[in-house]
């Protein structure tokens, strides 16, 4: 279980988030939603450590950790709006480097798993591409398998249908929905509301603090 | 014909001389540019002040003076900072392209995007790991352009080195065209810097070549 405690986030003197308590179970599908400006992407670069928080406290399973602190372990993926792919490494490179260079996986065994990602994501013709070959649903979901590769408990989205026309969103719905299954946890920012209805378990509202 | 053989050997004699100092002030030059480069970037006022007023100095003020007053000029400073002619020249074209590169780069690296840091970040990469991995390698494609271009550079400025008495190419063209009153020693020093960016070039492609696997 993600609990956050009190979470205070302050730009400078503007306050984004002002003592946010939320608590997401395991398995369950935490959709953000608001207008822009209202701090959704920010809170979700609070929980993956992108951005540090003034006060307050973030649990997991009642643990106390920082996930801006280099040390801890790779608990939360993150996959970007603009899907941060490496454009200099192929879709399989992509996914392996992070597990062979951090968690210290050897390289067949990397492979192998990436494989078998890339095959639930029906990717598998794709392995020895370059990103600049894919389509942006295609991107997307190599982000979600090099996400994935790091075994994270939490999975993030920022804006995942936002750059998708309507089919394709329907495939990211049916990928979410897939893990959840699996009994991952994910949380999603979205300012679509529809598909916010569709797949949440819980829904935060945010909009920006007035002054 | 045999005029040219006559004089080849002190020519390819300057040759040497040139590609050495070409060589060397790579070896310096281009990894001090990328400490520079960093430094440019960094959040110390103070080290980014000092670096930038380098660079300043070394675009600001032609390679020639440079040269002259790190040969003549120095000793009259501080004694000790009497340099014989050849690590005279490769102080100050070292200085100097470190200048040059140290900007390249920090344009190479400032052109990455922050989304590249974060992915790193979130994989868990560390910095080294991230600037090895993903960083270096991107930038390496962005500037090699840039870079290729002051190499090719670097060999015609190497010239420049006859100021302080150095006997390179250029130089040894000019002792025989002035001895012997002909234009061929001068023609013969044009086809070999001409040789000599040829290779570099088809080099140069090469390496961009390389890196055309990915966009």
């Amino acid at each position: 279980m993600l609990e956050l405690k009190n979470i205070t986030k302050r730009f400078g003197k503007k306050t984004i988030i002002d003592k946010l308590n939320l608590q997401v179970a395991d398995g369950e599908i935490l959709c953000i939603v608001g207008e822009s400006g209202g701090g959704k992407t920010t809170l979700l670069r609070c929980i993956s450590g992108l951005e540090k928080i003034d006060q307050g406290q973030l649990l997991i399973d009642g643990q106390a950790f920082d996930p801006s602190s280099p040390a801890s372990e790779a608990v939360i993926g993150v996959v970007f709006q603009e899907y941060n792919l490496f454009p200099h490494l192929t879709v399989l490179e992509n996914i392996t480097l992070a597990p062979k260079m951090v968690l210290k996986m050897e390289a067949t065994e990397a492979k192998k798993e990436a494989e078998q990602l890339l095959a639930k994501l029906s990717l598998s013709d794709k392995a020895t591409l370059y990103p600049y070959q894919l389509s942006g649903g295609q991107k997307q979901r190599v982000a979600i398998a090099r996400a994935l590769a790091m075994q994270p408990k939490i999975l993030c989205y920022d804006e995942p249908t936002s750059a998708l026309d309507p089919n394709l969103s329907q495939a990211v719905k049916e990928i979410i929905l897939d893990l959840k299954k699996s009994g991952m946890t994910q949380i999603i920012v979205t300012h679509d509301w529809d598909f916010a209805a569709e797949i949440a378990d819980q829904t935060l509202k945010v909009k920006p603090l007035k002054f | 014909m045999n005029y040219i053989l006559e004089i080849l050997p002190s020519l390819l004699a300057g040759a040497k001389l040139t590609l050495e100092v070409f060589i060397w002030t790579l070896v310096g030059s281009l990894p001090l540019g990328l400490i520079v480069a960093l430094g440019l970037m960094s959040r110390f006022k103070l080290v980014k002040g000092v670096l930038r007023f380098y660079v300043w100095l070394m675009r600001g003020t032609p390679l020639l003076l440079q040269l002259i007053f790190v040969f003549y000029g120095l000793p009259i400073l501080a004694s000790w900072l009497i340099l014989p002619r050849y690590e005279a020249a490769l102080v100050a074209f070292i200085l100097n392209y470190t200048a040059y590169f140290a900007e390249i780069f920090r344009g190479g690296l400032q052109s990455i995007d922050k989304g590249q840091y974060e992915s790193a970040r979130v994989l868990r990469l560390t910095y080294w790991q991230t600037i090895r991995k993903i960083v270096a390698p991107q930038v390496v494609k962005i500037v090699l352009p840039s870079i290729g271009n002051e190499i090719i550079n670097l060999v015609k400025d190497s010239s420049l080195v006859y100021v302080i008495g150095l006997g390179d190419l250029l130089r040894a063209g000019n002792i025989a065209t002035a001895r012997d009153v002909t234009l061929v020693p001068l023609i013969m020093v044009g086809i070999i810097y001409l040789m000599m960016t040829a290779i570099l070039t088809f080099v140069l492609s090469k390496l961009e070549n390389h890196y055309s696997y990915w966009k």
